[in-house]
């Protein structure tokens, strides 16, 4: 037996015996996910029992370092890890911005101190991180952001205004893009990290069409920030933002593998009914989910690969971009047709039947996936300038 | 296994891609149907890919072959692909390999194969579009049986030494049971080939069986239980036409972006218009997806799985849509030029057609995923 077959076996072992069954089962809910935080309350103690399990080895960040919390895994094991865990069906274990976009930037351009002073506590669910990227007028120009942090001598005082700032409401501490100087605009701008808690930050929900207040308006009044949270130079960092959002779309594509036709098949199925050959009995809808199911598993090799590659530092940098743009237009692809198989059923919106209007929200929140994170027109100027390098309009 | 080339496949890669770029360009292709050439192919470039060791790479190596896997026939298929390059590749060294590996057949055909000088040609499709049913009857016939009946699509089927035929022995055309595969040598009496050239310049054989009589030697495999190498064909051949579809919609893409950057118009170059950018990206995502797909088909066959069968599935009908995706975006990102036959982007519309009809066409394979899915 190789060293990796041996992990892939005592990986089964230790998750057959620490894997909650109820963690086992799809999520069904936003309710489900785990989010950790200050403020987190357990869904179920199954999911505080998985969620320990996991961090205490370094398995809710099994490729960053055993120092700073991580499991240490290597690429390979990594991948093994994921499969052992796809192949029980296993819940994530915890879910967050820390471990999606703040942590890899963190490796990357976070001092030593700010290293053992944040990630281990993002690796154990401890802390919530929320992203101060969008401002009112810097969307797809989000170089353009006008958020002012005055240098103060030890400290930067920050005035101005963020939006779309997900779940702000509920986060502990924000990675936050501001402007430290006028003279260039993307060499204008730092990268700062503070507590939500701190004097002068307020946050107000926006509800949106799905019916959901996921996203928050947050307001800075003269908020004081110690130098010593500033990552990477200053007026560096649009290097770190870049890096981040990088990461940022890799998480957002992977909403584009769902849970592949499935649902959709058995949603169908369910409302539908077959024809006498055992067919779903609407030709066309049938088509269209066969179609549809050819681009979710032909994504899914495309997840793999692109995870693959980018372990291997083969990846092209701006591949999560494309990754972004194909996942996100997927999960609305895969929406639409939910929505299709419901028929009206789909459309009840509090009915205990449709668990509260679970496919309707759900269908609508998907809208947001090609808006968040860079539009999908944003993700296709970036193929379209920096791996097929055409030229500049 | 990660999902990417390993060293050695990409090393084979450039060998293949730098062979056939300087040996069978475009232009190889253009000679051949300028010259109203009878074969198809070059007879001397099959030779050469014998000579190369391409046409062993399905073979065991106890056979003499290289012993290596879909991976890597796929690799050469890819640059079979971007370069058009006329050859019996893929129905010999893919699918009659495949079909006959591990049968008693095997010895009889590997050494000519191997050799550069036998063509094979696959007699499986009846009708105007690939399905499951086989109707082509093989009766018993004293030591052997007689074969009746038509095969249409044959690929090379006029010039090939072997034709592999998928016959009905048992029960209707729709059953899954009763078929068997049979290696019979062309010039089988009672067998008459009329060759047909197609729009992409190749040709395709209509095959009359007026019982031809053969030897039970000639059965690969089970009698009645011929699905199985057939089957071993399909998948061989249908990750090999993925394989080649990529390399066709690659093909395709790389000259539509070298043209974007280089065509002027309005005193820019065209591809700094976000119109077609945005066209061409999404292109680029669509060629990525079909890419990861087909190599991930490749991997399952190589290693045996149950799973690769599907993934077959998905593999072809992903490659055949983003390469149709790919030859129609670049006629049109090329304009007027993209349809003339003196520029070469033509050939590639043409050749992505054919392959994307080649054993079962998208809509065939999302069908195949449907029925395995309970829908």
């Amino acid at each position: 037996m190789t060293d990796l077959e041996r992990f892939r076996q005592e990986t089964r072992d230790w998750l057959e015996a620490n894997c909650p069954q109820e963690m086992r089962r799809p999520i069904r809910s936003e309710k489900d996910v785990c989010w950790g935080g200050r403020r987190y309350v357990p869904a179920s103690p199954e999911q505080k029992q998985w969620l320990d399990a996991m961090a205490a080895r370094g398995w809710t960040v099994p490729d960053w370092p055993s120092d700073y919390g991580g499991g240490g895994l290597s690429p390979a094991e990594t991948k093994i890890l994921r499969e052992e865990l796809r192949r029980i069906g296993a819940r994530s274990p915890l879910n967050s911005f820390g471990i999606s976009m703040l942590g890899p930037a963190l490796l990357k351009y976070g001092t030593e101190a700010q290293k053992l002073e944040h990630l281990p506590k993002i690796a154990r669910g401890e802390i919530r991180w929320c992203q101060g990227y969008s401002e009112p007028n810097a969307g797809s120009d989000l170089a353009g952001l006008a958020t002012w942090a005055e240098d103060a001598g030890d400290h930067y005082v920050v005035t101005g205004q963020k939006v779309w700032t997900s779940y702000a409401d509920q986060a502990d501490w924000i990675f936050c893009l501001v402007r430290t100087s006028k003279e260039a605009k993307q060499g204008g701008i730092s990268f700062l990290l503070f507590d939500m808690e701190s004097e002068g930050v307020s946050t107000r929900p926006i509800l949106l069409i799905s019916g959901y207040s996921p996203f928050c308006e947050t307001f800075f009044d003269g908020v004081k920030v110690p130098k010593a949270n500033r990552v990477h130079d200053e007026n560096k960092g649009w290097d770190v933002a870049k890096y981040l959002l990088g990461h940022e779309r890799e998480m957002i594509s992977g909403m584009g593998l769902g849970e592949g036709a499935d649902t959709l098949v058995a949603g169908a199925l369910k409302a539908i009914g077959t024809d006498a050959s055992g067919r779903l009995d609407d030709p066309l809808l049938r088509a269209d989910i066969a179609r549809f199911q050819v681009r979710a598993r032909a994504f899914a090799a495309m997840s793999e690969r692109f995870i693959d590659e980018l372990k291997a530092g083969r990846a092209h940098p701006a591949q999560p971009s494309m990754m972004k743009y194909f996942g996100t237009e997927l999960n609305k692809d895969r929406h639409e047709l939910m929505m299709a198989a419901g028929g009206t059923d789909a459309l009840e919106w509090q009915s205990e039947a449709s668990h509260g209007g679970a496919p309707a929200h759900a269908w609508l929140r998907t809208k947001a996936n090609s808006i968040e994170g860079g539009t999908s027109e944003i993700q296709l100027n970036i193929v379209a300038k920096r791996i097929l390098n055409l030229p500049g309009a | 296994m990660p999902l990417f080339l390993d060293d050695e496949q990409t090393m084979l890669r450039d060998t293949a891609r730098d062979y056939l770029a300087d040996r069978a360009p475009v232009a190889h292709l253009r000679a051949l149907r300028d010259g109203d050439d009878p074969v198809g192919f070059s007879r001397d470039l099959w030779r050469q890919f014998a000579e190369m060791g391409f046409t062993g790479i399905l073979i065991p190596e106890a056979q003499g072959g290289l012993g290596l896997g879909h991976v890597e026939a796929g690799v050469v298929l890819e640059q079979i692909g971007r370069n058009l390059s006329p050859s019996p590749f893929l129905t010999t060294a893919v699918g009659a390999v495949a079909a006959l590996s591990g049968t008693a057949q095997a010895e009889r055909w590997f050494p000519g194969i191997l050799a550069g000088e036998t063509v094979a040609a696959l007699a499986i499709d009846e009708g105007p579009k690939h399905r499951d049913t086989i109707g082509l009857t093989a009766e018993r016939a004293g030591n052997g049986f007689r074969l009746s009946g038509t095969k249409r699509f044959v690929a090379h089927g006029h010039v090939a030494d072997l034709l592999i035929v998928a016959a009905r022995t048992a029960g209707n055309p729709a059953d899954r049971d009763g078929v068997t595969l049979f290696a019979l040598p062309r010039d089988s009496a009672g067998l008459a080939v009329r060759a047909e050239r197609l729009a992409d310049s190749s040709f395709a054989a209509h095959c009359t069986f007026d019982g031809v009589t053969v030897d039970g030697d000639a059965v690969v495999g089970e009698v009645d239980g011929g699905r199985v190498a057939l089957d071993r064909l399909l998948r061989a051949g249908r990750a090999g036409a993925s394989a080649e579809l990529l390399g066709v919609g690659g093909g395709a893409m790389d000259m539509t972006l070298g043209y974007l950057r280089e065509r002027q118009q309005f005193g820019v170059a065209i591809g700094s218009f976000q119109a077609l950018q945005h066209r061409a990206a999404h292109l680029y995502a669509e060629m990525e997806v079909a890419r990861a797909a087909v190599l991930k088909a490749q991997q399952l066959l190589d290693t045996g799985s149950e799973a690769a069968d599907e993934a077959v599935s998905v593999a072809k009908a992903m490659a055949a849509m983003a390469a149709t995706l790919a030859v129609n975006e670049s006629v049109q990102m090329h304009g007027g030029i993209g349809m003339t036959d003196d520029y070469d982007i033509g050939f590639f519309m043409k050749r992505a057609r054919s392959l994307a009809e080649l054993w079962g066409d998208a809509s065939y394979h999302a069908d195949r995923l449907a029925v395995a899915a309970g829908y």
